[in-house]
This record gives structure tokens, C-alpha cells and sequence, in this order.
């Protein structure tokens, strides 16, 4: 995967979208949840806000869905501002955390409650249920209560209820929140191919980084109402704009260091967690002597008993613990520093009799553009 | 618990186990001072009056090794031909659906209001609901007499203002009498709907603007169907006593509040007629039956998910 910054892609966050978020804030009681947020999300794309509890993602979806107003900015969507419509006259329809289907009515009721709300013939209602009943494969289950149905076709209620009125826009708080681990990868896809085949847009919720990157186009991380980074879900994994966001996305290996030397087709970096310098293949905005960290993720890191060649981009430890997932492995190696480096090995082998184990020593190194350097 | 738990074998096993306990001592309350005192009145229902002592006769003679049961349905016959006692009876159930409806269109907003409020400000706001209840119920209504007489507190405020010339007649007519059970049931409508309404999920609520409710749209397509077994339970817990009342109408209501309680009242007292005050007390208990057994039945469906 190259690293070169992507020209294409920061392009494409600043043009103004389909739903077009500017200098959104709010704040409750002096505490500040959602802080002059930008956003712009294109006409069909799936786009998540993805943070921690406390980043602000969820009141932002609220003010999107008119639950909340916010104390300054504008939402615009479609060309038409929204900021100052209740949730009941914005076209855009949301599919709740835990789903929340009116427990007093059928699966039929609960799709055609926005339908019937919109005055719609009564047979066009019963076609438009049918039509999502059979979009969701729940066909059968059209007079069940939602009590007497699974988690996981009550979500398919919940999804058939937020399409049935086909709104400009679909908000997915938190999806997969109440599935199983299991079903949740299978309804992901599932979710995905819906609303993909309606081209609804559509901004999701959650907290899970995974679910975040099967499911969206782009991704927003968030966090004490900041958004950090916009980006594809590979940018945001393989070129993490600070420390937060290579923090946050998956497991990362961060080393403090100051930049040694700064050339426009290569940067030094000198950590005190190893001896070997840090040599980085591509040139970044910094200056010499500016403290920087390295961030360098666990599958791009090699380990072997034998040192490999060159001075960079290695370093000497010992194995202190090996966590075994089935498909790989992950290495924790102790440097003499202190440091901790980890480094995954896919199980290729069903049982590597001379392979690595605990209290070897090791060699770990990487090549010279899998990591990155963060300069905040 | 296994057959060879020390507890279940050897002679233990006929005393009766903790369980049964606590389920056996409000059942033989009941049977004590419920079933059996039911069973006496049932009892002299059938009886004829008698100057004696009881003032009845008894249902069962053993003579000259006959034994007869009479069973007199001449107080049951009197009930339905004279009018006094179907009119006494009807008044009554207007008065209680009445006094209901009106608990009820005052205390769902009440307890609406209440369930929204914040989890601190409920507690106090229920408190307040219920603190009257800590003074007596004759103390209280007696405190109606002061407000609602000629020159009580409601003439003569309208009266010093100058709004009304003559005190308006408002004790001792039916209006008083729905102003006081209307007053002492209110409590018993709030609690059970607070009680369902505070479980109301604010989400659905949402889930209902979403799809293009309006608050006012929203209410009557989900608050109210949801609240409905707390509807039913607040208006079963007004109306059922409210049948039966006796004290409020009495104090407040005059001469013009017929109510089935009185009736009763002047049968035992003034006629001292007691088979007929039990056939009157029985007949009630019956009309009385005919909603709790609806009352446990839409529980019993709501319970089993059939509620549309």
C-alpha cells in the first residue's frame, strides 16, 4: 500500500456534498458535545461517524435527525437547509439503537406507521410493505409483534421501517449494537447490500472500528467533538492523520522520537526506545529536531532470529508473550528499552515445531514506508 | 431441591415449607376475613327477616328428622321489582363512571406531566400526590363541608370579589359528590398510570417523529395504546369503590345523590332489614364483578402479547 497523501481524496472531502454539515456545535449546559464540525457526505455513500462514548458522534446524528438543535451551524441537504425543521417534517429517517419498533404493533404496523402518517391510499401502503417486507426476506413474519421475533429480524423491521417512506437520507445509530458477534459480520454485508441496491445515503453511528470499515465509503473519526480525520477506511487504517486516530483504528506500535533528519525524499527519526534509526521513504511537512511519533502496525512488523540487514528500521528484543488468534499470532517483543513492539505472523503452517517462542530472541523490522510519521 | 434434601424427608415433609407459608397466610387472611363473612351475608341474603335476635330467620330447619333448606329469593325478587333499588343502582354506576372519567381526564395529564419530569423532581412531584392520603379520609372529605358550603371558602372569596350576589349551592348536591370522590380517587388514577407511563421509552417517541409524527400524532398513535393497561388499572381502582361509596355521598351529596351505599346504609340501620341488605350487598358485588373479571382479562392478554 503506498503512502503518498492522496490528493484525490482531500479533494473530495471539501467539495460541498448532498449533506453538507457547517460549523455544526452544540453545546448542553456549558459542555461543549459537538464542536465546529465541517462534514460533507456524497449522494449515495455510506458514511460513518465512528468514536469512542463521549466523541459527540451520537449528537450529531441526533442533530441530523432533528432531535437536537444545535447552538450554531447549518445542515443543508439536498441544497436545503434543515437546522430549523423538527424531525418530523425532514426526509430523513433513522434506524434507532436497539431498534425501538412500536412494541403494540405488527411488523406490517410498525413499516407502514410512517406511510399512514404521510396520509398514503391504503393500498399503496399494503404494496409499499409488501415491497420491503420481500426487501428484507421477512415476508412471512408480517403479523408477528416485534416480541415474538429474533435480534436479528427486528433489525430488518427497523431497517424495512427507516426505508419504507424512501428518505433522502437514512441515519444508523449503532446497527449492529444489539447483535451477537457472530451475526453481526453476516447482517453487515447483509445492511450493506440493501442499501447499496436502494442507493440511499446514508450516516451511521458506531463505536466499532470494524463494523466502521466493512460497512462505509468514508469515515469520519470523532472524538471531545472534534472530528479528526475524514477518510477512506485504508487511509484512515494506513495513514492516521495524529496520534488519536492511529491510536484508536485497530493496534498500533508508537514510538516518540524527534526527526533527525528532514529531506524531501526522506525522513530520519532517532527514538530513545531503540538504537537503530527510523528511516522513513518519503518526505513529510516537518522540521528537523520536531518531536514526532512513529506509528508502525503490528502486521507490517517481521520477526526473525536472525538480524536482518542494514542499520534502520530494526530492532533487538526479546519474545515476553505470544496471543494466539487461530489465523496469526501476535508477538510481544520487549526491547532492552523497555519498549514494547508488536508484531503479528500469519499461521501458515498448522504446527511450526521451529518457530518463535517464548523468551527467544528475536530481531523485529519493517520496510522503510510501512510506517508512519505523526507530527500531532 | 432433591427427595433426599434433609428438608423434604422423614416427617418434614408434611409441614408446610416456607413457600407455602408466605402463600398460605394472606389466603387464610382472606378465607377469615373475606370468604367466610361473604358466605354469612350470602347466607342471610336468603333468609326472611324476623323480629329476633339475629333479625332473621334461619335457612335450614331440622324437624321431626326432616331436614329442609329454605331458600327465600323474595329479597332477591324485590331487588329488580321495585324501582328504588334498580334506580339506587344505576345512579350509583352513573356516578362512579361519571366521578371515573372525570379522575381520568385529570389524572392522565398529571401523571404525564409527572413521568416526564426529571427522576428527582417525579419523586417529589408522586410524594405530593400521595401526601394527602396521610390524613384521614373523613378528615378530608369533612374539609369539603368548609370549602364548598354557603359561607365557605368558595362562596365567599367569589362573593368578596364581587362575581356572584348569592352563595351558590354547590354542597349537598350531586356536583359535591363528584367533587369529592373525584378529589380522594384521584391518587389511586395517578399511580398506576405514573407507574406505566414513566416506563414509556422515549425512543418510540422519537422512532414516531422520525416517521413523521407529530407530537400530538405521536401521542395517540403510541403513549396511548401503550398506556392503556394503566388506564384500565387506575379506572378499575377509582371505579370499583367509587360503586360502592357511602361516606361521600353521604356527607356531600344530600338527599338528590342516590347511591347504592346509602341504600344499603338505610336497609341494615333504619329498616333493619338484613336478609334484603344482603341480597343489596350481593347484587352489588356481582355488578362489581362483571369489570375486574375484564380488567384480568385484557392483563392476561396484554401478558401473552395479544393486545392490538
Amino acid at each position: 500500500m503506498p503512502v503518498d497523501a492522496k490528493p484525490e481524496a482531500i479533494a473530495l472531502n471539501s467539495e460541498p456534498g448532498y449533506l453538507s454539515i457547517r460549523d455544526l456545535r452544540k453545546e448542553f449546559d456549558g459542555f461543549v458535545a459537538v464542536d465546529d464540525v465541517n462534514l460533507d457526505v456524497r449522494k449515495g455513500e455510506i458514511f460513518a461517524l465512528l468514536g469512542g462514548s463521549g466523541s459527540g458522534k451520537s449528537t450529531l446524528l441526533r442533530c441530523l435527525a432533528g432531535f437536537e438543535t444545535p447552538t450554531k451551524g447549518t445542515i443543508l441537504l439536498d441544497g436545503q437547509p434543515i437546522t430549523a425543521l423538527p424531525p418530523y417534517e425532514r426526509p430523513i429517517n433513522m434506524m434507532f439503537q436497539s431498534y425501538a419498533l412500536f412494541p403494540h404493533m405488527t411488523v406490517e404496523q410498525n413499516i407502514a406507521f410512517g406511510l399512514k402518517q404521510d396520509g398514503m391510499a391504503k393500498d399503496a401502503i399494503a404494496r409499499r410493505v409488501g415491497e420491503m417486507l420481500e426487501l428484507v426476506q421477512l415476508q412471512k413474519l408480517g403479523k408477528r409483534k416485534p416480541h415474538q421475533l429474533s435480534g436479528g429480524q427486528q433489525q430488518r423491521v427497523a431497517l424495512a421501517r427507516s426505508l419504507a417512506k424512501s428518505p433522502k437520507l437514512l441515519l444508523l445509530d449503532e446497527p449492529m449494537g444489539a447483535l451477537d458477534k457472530k451475526l453481526r459480520s453476516k447482517m453487515q454485508l447483509e445492511l450493506v447490500n440493501i442499501i447499496e441496491q436502494l442507493g440511499v445515503t446514508c450516516v451511521m453511528v458506531t463505536h466499532d472500528q470494524e463494523e466502521a470499515m466493512t460497512m462505509a465509503t468514508r469515515i469520519a473519526v470523532m472524538d471531545q467533538g472534534w472530528i479528526q480525520q475524514i477518510g477512506k477506511p485504508d487511509d484512515i487504517y494506513e495513514q492516521p492523520a495524529n496520534r488519536f486516530v492511529a491510536g484508536f483504528i485497530g493496534s498500533v506500535n508508537s514510538f516518540e522520537g524527534v526527526i533527525d533528519e528532514d529531506l524531501p525524499e526522506y525522513v530520519t527519526v532517532r527514538t530513545a526506545d531503540f538504537p537503530a534509526p527510523i528511516y522513513v521513504g518519503h518526505g513529510i511537512t516537518g522540521y528537523e529536531g520536531q518531536p514526532v511519533a512513529f506509528a508502525l502496525r503490528p502486521e507490517k512488523v517481521h520477526i526473525a532470529k536472525e538480524e536482518p540487514e542494514g542499520d534502520t528500521n530494526k530492532a533487538f528484543g526479546v519474545v515476553e508473550d505470544i496471543a494466539y488468534f487461530g489465523s496469526h499470532s501476535v508477538y510481544h517483543v520487549r526491547l532492552p528499552s523497555g519498549a514494547k513492539i508488536l508484531s503479528n505472523f500469519a499461521n501458515m503452517k498448522r504446527w511450526d515445531s521451529d518457530g518463535i517462542t517464548w523468551n527467544d530472541e528475536v530481531w523485529v523490522s519493517w520496510d522503510d514506508n510501512d510506517g508512519v510519521v505523526l507530527t500531532s | 431441591m432433591s427427595a433426599t434434601s434433609p428438608l423434604t424427608s422423614g416427617w418434614r415433609r408434611w409441614l408446610p415449607g416456607a413457600r407455602a407459608g408466605v402463600i398460605g397466610v394472606p389466603y387464610l387472611w382472606l378465607l377469615l376475613f373475606f370468604a367466610i363473612p361473604f358466605l354469612i351475608v350470602l347466607k342471610i341474603s336468603f333468609a326472611k327477616m324476623a323480629v329476633a335476635m339475629p333479625p332473621y330467620t334461619s335457612i335450614v330447619e331440622y324437624v321431626d328428622n326432616a331436614f329442609t333448606v329454605n331458600l327465600n329469593l323474595g329479597n332477591y325478587t324485590a331487588l329488580f321489582t321495585d324501582s328504588q333499588y334498580v334506580v339506587a343502582y344505576l345512579s350509583s354506576i352513573k356516578i362512579a363512571v361519571i366521578s371515573t372519567l372525570l379522575t381520568l381526564l385529570i389524572g392522565y395529564p398529571m401523571a404525564y406531566v409527572i413521568s416526564r419530569l426529571s427522576p428527582s423532581a417525579r419523586n417529589i412531584a408522586m410524594m405530593l400526590v400521595v401526601l394527602p392520603s396521610w390524613t384521614s379520609f373523613l378528615i378530608r372529605v369533612y374539609a369539603w363541608i368548609g370549602i364548598l358550603d354557603s359561607n365557605g371558602l368558595i362562596n365567599r372569596t367569589l362573593m368578596s370579589m364581587g362575581l356572584i350576589d348569592e352563595p351558590l349551592r354547590i354542597l349537598y348536591t350531586p356536583v359535591a359528590a363528584y367533587i369529592g370522590i373525584v378529589y380522594c380517587y384521584l391518587p389511586f388514577m395517578v399511580l398506576p398510570l405514573y407507574a406505566n407511563l414513566v416506563k414509556l421509552d422515549n425512543r418510540l417517541l422519537e422512532a414516531a417523529y422520525d416517521l413523521g409524527a407529530k407530537p400530538w400524532q405521536a401521542f395517540l398513535r403510541i403513549t396511548l395504546p401503550l398506556s392503556r393497561s394503566g388506564i384500565i388499572a387506575g379506572c378499575m381502582l377509582v371505579m370499583i369503590p367509587a360503586v360502592g361509596e357511602f361516606v361521600i355521598p353521604e356527607m356531600l351529596g344530600g338527599p338528590d345523590t342516590l347511591m347504592i351505599g346509602r341504600v344499603l346504609w338505610g336497609e341494615f340501620f333504619n329498616n333493619r332489614d338484613w336478609p334484603l341488605a344482603s341480597a343489596v350487598a350481593i347484587v352489588m358485588l356481582i355488578l362489581l364483578l362483571i369489570p375486574i373479571i375484564i380488567f384480568n382479562r385484557s392483563q392476561q392478554r396484554e401478558l401473552e402479547g395479544k393486545l392490538a
